[in-house]
């Protein structure tokens, strides 16, 4: 058994030093040492701009990590690595817009093909609650035909083939939800509040917005409810088998299938509320399957296999982006969080290349 | 495969050319942009459906709009085109920026005219260097000046003191009115603060944050597709006072403005045609198109901002075929006699009442050195309790003294790059 | 049947590893070849050279670019589109006249001012250019892997992207960052700019390709080759028994790069004239290039060119038949196309997860010992 870094060296040694301290430990050096680096080395810290700018990257973090999340329950159970997550949310979204606003999926085909005119079902759509409910079950009807039609076949294929496969699905979503549903913008409003607080501003003179804060809790209920379904429910501790070895959970007698089943229909619960989040702010578009591109350097960095990971490597990606724009992006131009995202996640991986949580990599010969 | 290829082939030549006037539609329903794209097709393609059903076409002969789908892509858009000009294809609207630069030199090598309506190259605006491309009624650079005209007259004529930040898609496009701001900047003597969004543009946060640091008084926005509505949105939750947030004519549709709800209410854009379906046109198409199940699309975009672009975009079309059926004494018009139109179109009041578009868009008349011609705009404002854009200046002029030379020098350059000697044809 | 073989009967080394152990196939591939160079430059017209030839011929370079790295070497990149705006631009620059200028301290600059080149070598240019910021990019490789690697390459596509939007310099200053090829022509016939004749692109591209498809097919079975697919199987494996991983994976991405950045450089000067980073180049030409390359078959030349085929004809078929033949509405169209395609990728994937070309080199092994395959 050889350890992929070789000969010692001082980048190793430090790399070393590093990997001894536990997970959350690591991550919190980690925030701390971007916060102090920026704040202590130019006298930031005192600036309430700086605050602010920290605060909104941890938010906008978490509104990453939601995204993410979907992804490493995903990779986590059956190291698939799910590109169709950002089209989930999308398909998600629509779905519950559709719902709310009572239209008829397929209206246009349908209308294409025998010349009628349908266009809604109902002019108020069904309430809010039915809405959600109705596009549960729809995510979990899909999760059942994605681990049934795709997944199955593809079982002990490479990785990369099933990355593959998802692509494909990607597609077929992509084309569904826009034939089903329509290509317009359309209005998302399940009664989140929207707008800047303003007890906040009296308070503290920051602009943080309500939307971004109910996301920030709606994240922490989603991961303590995950966290708990995970730890102390059968079905939990069958998918963490699962994780830990293939072979060994089918040996004692759970059934794979039924697992990835309840996964993908978990990831596509997440996608719904990814979907929802940004798509309260937004509108739902076509534009929403984009935001698995801001998931990629959050996965990258908190490692594929990793709830906190996820949770943490956002706020971590929300925080450096949003401070390197802010302070250093004016002078270089602009419009640098996308690629600052990924440059900070690889600068991290060159120390960890399983990212901070990732399940250390042991390679044998 | 090759079978396959076979099959497309014989698709291809399968549409056998009839006596009428095609104009080839390169729609994007789909994809990213497509919110955008819908209305702008299904305008145009009502409009030539209405000449067809109200006149018996143009002139007599029935127009065909050629629909092909290129969901914004470029590499489709070719396609799109190799596939379309073979039928006799008047005029191109490519649609996206681009798709233009792409069809500046190919159509102008088919000789066949290229109409980017208040997008794709500015400098095309120089008939001597870009004979077959037009781009009137106006350019990006024309409403960069009006915008900022509008901005001066909200401040009593001076803005010396002031500080105006331009939020951009960080692309071609986006940054196409830098050069312009910039000698605005220097005449008028206000601050211009560039604020780039990178592509897709769903996440501004720090831009937003960036904005209130340096407090500007306006914000200007060259924005597409999410980004437009993200930076209304972001722009409410810093409470920037709406009234002072300006958009492109790109970023002024209802698709914007609607998601934010309330919060957008009082943005402004620039257009370059009138807004709402108060139009006597509309009772026409009512009674020829809509009643009798033609509409394109799914028929609910009528009246919108986009839907009067992709109109106004027909109506232009049809009338230089019209000037060229005139010219040259023929009704069945090739894609250089449909040129030699667009360049003596004549838009005036008498034919806008007669057309049922009384007041919709300024008249004007296109010369060989004025392909932009007029290049006028005015400001619209959005009305969020009722939900309609309504317009809250007449259409004013572009700076020409600005404008003029910047389009004269890129022409310049792109005459020396290509090796094309400037000339009226 | 065509082949009548009924068993090995190879006698030297030479024989066992020859591309076309069969003369049969050897004479088919010449046989293709000879119609592609002399039969087809007659018959193309417009359509068929910008809408099917020319992105097949340059998407099948940039798949066997990145065939190399992702199929031979084992490391999967998303970058593929930002190494084709490389490409572009630096071919671009090399067409217009390359102008370099390093400060060296006191105000002084170091320049070098190069006069507009041939438009064959700006290519070149353009492909090496690449292959230098490739093996730059390349440089994570050496201590992230599998889809971590993937995802650190993402770092390179949006980086890129960004660049050649920021950096006037490589727009040459021009108002909007569009960049246009100007006419061009080699031995006298214009290659590049709006009058080119289909056969004349067509020729220029499938020259590039031909030549070093080939070049790739010999790089693969000789001694780097092995040394990259060694570094694929198994590297610590690999480190054992002598293989430099450090030389190997950069090797692979100097070769890889240096294809994907002739194929953008064709794919600005000659196919589109005109390109601009964010549409151009966007990260969907890194998955395009990525989809060609598994459905085709990785780890294959052939694959690479079945793979492209695939992907641009596939979308151009539909199109034809739901729009063309069928009538049906353009956007209805395209979603089924969209749907379509992607059942299609994993209709294949469940059937033949190795690629098209596996199911090829199937059907072929069972034909060479048909009717006795025992």
């Amino acid at each position: 058994m050889t350890d992929v870094t070789g000969a010692p060296s001082p980048v190793s040694r430090i790399a070393a030093a590093v990997n001894a301290l536990s997970t959350p430990a690591k991550a919190l050096i980690g925030v701390a040492i971007v916060a102090v680096a920026f704040g202590f080395g130019s006298g930031l810290m005192l600036d309430v701009f700086f605050w602010e700018v920290f605060i909104t990257g941890l938010l906008a973090g978490v509104m990453y990590a939601l995204v993410a999340l979907g992804f490493v329950l995903i990779f986590k159970a059956s190291g698939i690595f799910n590109f169709a997550q950002g089209v989930l949310a999308l398909f998600a979204a629509l779905t519950l817009v559709g719902f709310q606003t009572g239209q008829i999926p397929f209206a246009h085909l349908i209308n294409a093909i025998f010349g009628t005119k349908v266009h809604h079902f109902s002019d108020t759509g069904l309430p809010d609650v039915f809405a959600i409910l109705a596009t549960l079950l729809v995510m979990i009807a899909l999760a059942w035909a994605v681990v049934h039609y795709i997944f199955q076949p593809l079982v002990n294929q490479p990785p990369i083939i099933l990355f593959m496969a998802t692509i494909g699905l990607a597609f077929v979503l992509e084309g569904t939800g826009d034939l089903m549903w329509g290509a317009n913008v359309k209005v998302l409003d399940v009664g989140l509040p929207q707008g800047p607080s303003d007890t906040i501003i009296d308070a503290t003179g920051m602009f943080l917005d309500k939307l971004e804060l109910s996301a920030a809790v709606v994240a922490v209920v989603l991961v303590t409810v995950l966290t708990l379904f995970s730890q102390y429910t059968k079905m939990g501790r069958a998918l963490r088998a699962v994780a830990d070895d293939h072979q060994a959970a089918l040996s004692v007698g759970i059934s794979l299938q039924t697992i990835w089943w309840i996964v993908w229909s978990v990831a596509g619960i997440v996608a719904l509320v990814a979907g929802m989040m940004w798509g309260a702010k937004s509108g739902v578009q076509f534009s929403l399957s984009l935001i698995a591109l801001k998931a990629l350097p959050v996965l990258m960095l908190g490692g594929f296999t990793s709830i906190p990971g996820a949770i943490v490597g956002g706020l971590i990606i929300g925080v450096g982006e949003k401070l390197f724009e802010f302070y250093i992006g004016p002078s270089i131009g602009g419009a640098t969080e996308n690629w600052f995202a990924y440059m900070l996640a690889l600068l991290f991986l060159l120390f960890r290349p399983q990212g901070l949580f990732g399940e250390k990599i042991i390679e044998r010969v | 495969m090759r079978l396959l290829t076979l099959t497309a082939a014989l698709a291809l030549t399968a549409g056998v050319a009839h006596a009428d006037l095609v104009f080839p539609s390169l729609d994007y329903r789909t994809g990213p942009y497509a919110p955008n794209g819908i209305p702008f097709a299904d305008g145009y393609a009502d409009y030539f459906t209405l000449l067809n059903e109200r006149d018996g076409g143009i002139g007599g002969v029935e127009a065909r709009v050629l629909p092909c789908e290129t969901g914004y892509n470029t590499e489709k858009g070719v396609e799109c085109y190799e596939a379309t000009k073979g039928e006799g294809s008047l005029i191109y609207q490519p649609l996206s920026t681009g798709i233009t630069y792409q069809l500046i030199p190919k159509a102008t090598a088919d000789n066949i005219p290229v109409h980017s309506m208040g997008y794709g190259r500015t400098s095309a605006a120089n008939g001597e260097v870009f004979p077959w491309v037009f781009n009137y009624p106006g350019t990006y650079w024309d409403a960069a000046s009006i915008i900022v005209k509008h901005i001066i007259d909200q401040e009593g004529g001076d803005v010396s003191d002031k500080k105006i930040a331009l939020v951009y898609h960080n692309s071609a496009y986006g940054k196409e009115p830098i050069r312009t701001l910039e000698k605005l900047s220097e005449k008028h003597g206000f601050d211009l603060q560039l604020l780039a969004v990178d592509h897709p543009g769903q996440e501004q946060k720090s831009t937003w944050l960036q904005v209130r640091r340096e407090r500007p008084d306006y914000v200007v926005m060259w924005g597409w597709g999410v980004m437009n509505q993200v930076a209304i949105q972001e722009a409410a939750s810093i409470r920037f006072p709406m009234d002072k947030f300006i958009g492109v004519w790109w970023s002024a549709s209802e698709n914007d403005t609607r998601p934010a709800g309330v919060a957008a209410n009082g943005y402004k854009a620039i257009t370059m045609h009138g807004v709402g379906d108060d139009f006597a046109i509309y009772d026409d198409l009512k009674t020829h198109v809509y009643d009798k199940g033609l509409s394109a699309g799914a028929g609910d975009q009528h009246g919108t901002v986009l839907y009067n672009r992709g109109m106004q975009a027909a109506m232009l079309a049809a009338e230089a075929a019209r000037t060229a059926q005139e010219i040259h004494g023929v009704t069945e018009i090739t894609p250089t006699m449909m040129r030699d139109g667009m360049e003596a179109l004549k838009i005036t009041d008498a034919r806008l009442e007669e057309l049922g578009l009384a007041g919709f868009m300024p008249t004007f008349s296109v010369s060989c050195d004025n392909h932009a011609a007029p290049g006028l705009g005015a400001i619209q404002q959005w009305d969020a309790s009722n939900q309609t854009w309504s317009l809250i200046t007449d259409f004013v002029a572009a700076d020409r003294e600005i404008v003029d030379p910047l389009i004269e020098e890129d022409a310049t350059a792109y005459a020396q790059e290509v090796g094309i000697t400037p000339g009226c044809m | 049947m065509f082949y009548r073989e009924a068993g090995e009967f190879k006698t030297s080394y030479a024989a066992d590893h020859a591309t076309f152990p069969i003369g049969f196939d050897f004479w088919r591939f010449w046989v293709v070849v000879g119609i592609a160079f002399l039969v087809v430059p007659f018959l193309i017209n417009d359509y068929w050279e910008k809408a099917i030839l020319l992105p097949f011929l340059i998407y099948a370079l940039a798949a066997i670019g990145l065939n190399i790295l992702t199929g031979y070497c084992g490391q999967v990149s998303l970058g593929t589109g930002g190494f084709l705006a490389v490409g572009a631009y630096a071919c671009y620059k090399f067409m217009t006249g390359m102008d370099i200028h390093i400060p060296i301290g006191g105000g002084e600059y170091w320049s070098l001012i190069l006069p507009p080149l041939n438009i064959a070598l700006c290519v070149l240019l353009g492909g090496l250019t690449t292959a230098f910021v490739g093996v730059l990019f390349g440089l994570p490789s050496l201590r992230i892997k599998g889809f971590y690697l993937a995802v650190a390459t993402l770092a390179a596509q949006f980086f890129l992207v960004w660049l050649f939007n920021k950096w006037e310099w490589t727009y040459n200053y021009s108002a909007t960052g569009q960049i246009t090829a100007g006419e061009r022509d080699l031995f006298g016939i214009l290659i590049t700019g709006p009058n080119t004749e289909p056969w004349a692109t067509y020729l220029f591209c499938l020259t590039f390709l031909f030549i070093f498809g080939w070049a790739a097919r010999n790089l693969v079975r000789g001694r780097i080759g092995r040394q990259w697919m060694a570094i694929r199987d198994m590297d610590i494996a690999a480190e054992i028994i002598g293989v430099n991983p450090m030389a190997a994976k950069l090797s692979a991405f100097a070769v890889s790069s240096f294809y994907i950045g002739m194929a953008g450089a064709l794919y600005f000067a000659v196919w589109n004239g005109a390109a601009e980073p964010t549409e151009s180049f966007a990260i969907d030409k890194s998955f395009d290039v990525l989809f060609m390359i598994i459905i085709g078959g990785l780890g294959s030349i052939t694959g690479s060119l079945i793979g492209a085929a695939f992907i641009v004809l596939l979308p151009v078929v539909f199109k034809n038949l739901f729009v063309g033949v069928l009538g049906w509405p353009t956007d209805i169209a395209e979603h089924l196309q969209i749907m379509t395609v992607g059942l299609l990728i994993i209709l294949f994937l469940i059937k033949e997860p190795h690629g098209i070309a596996s199911l090829w080199g199937t059907m072929k092994e069972k034909l060479r010992l048909w009717p006795f395959p025992y």
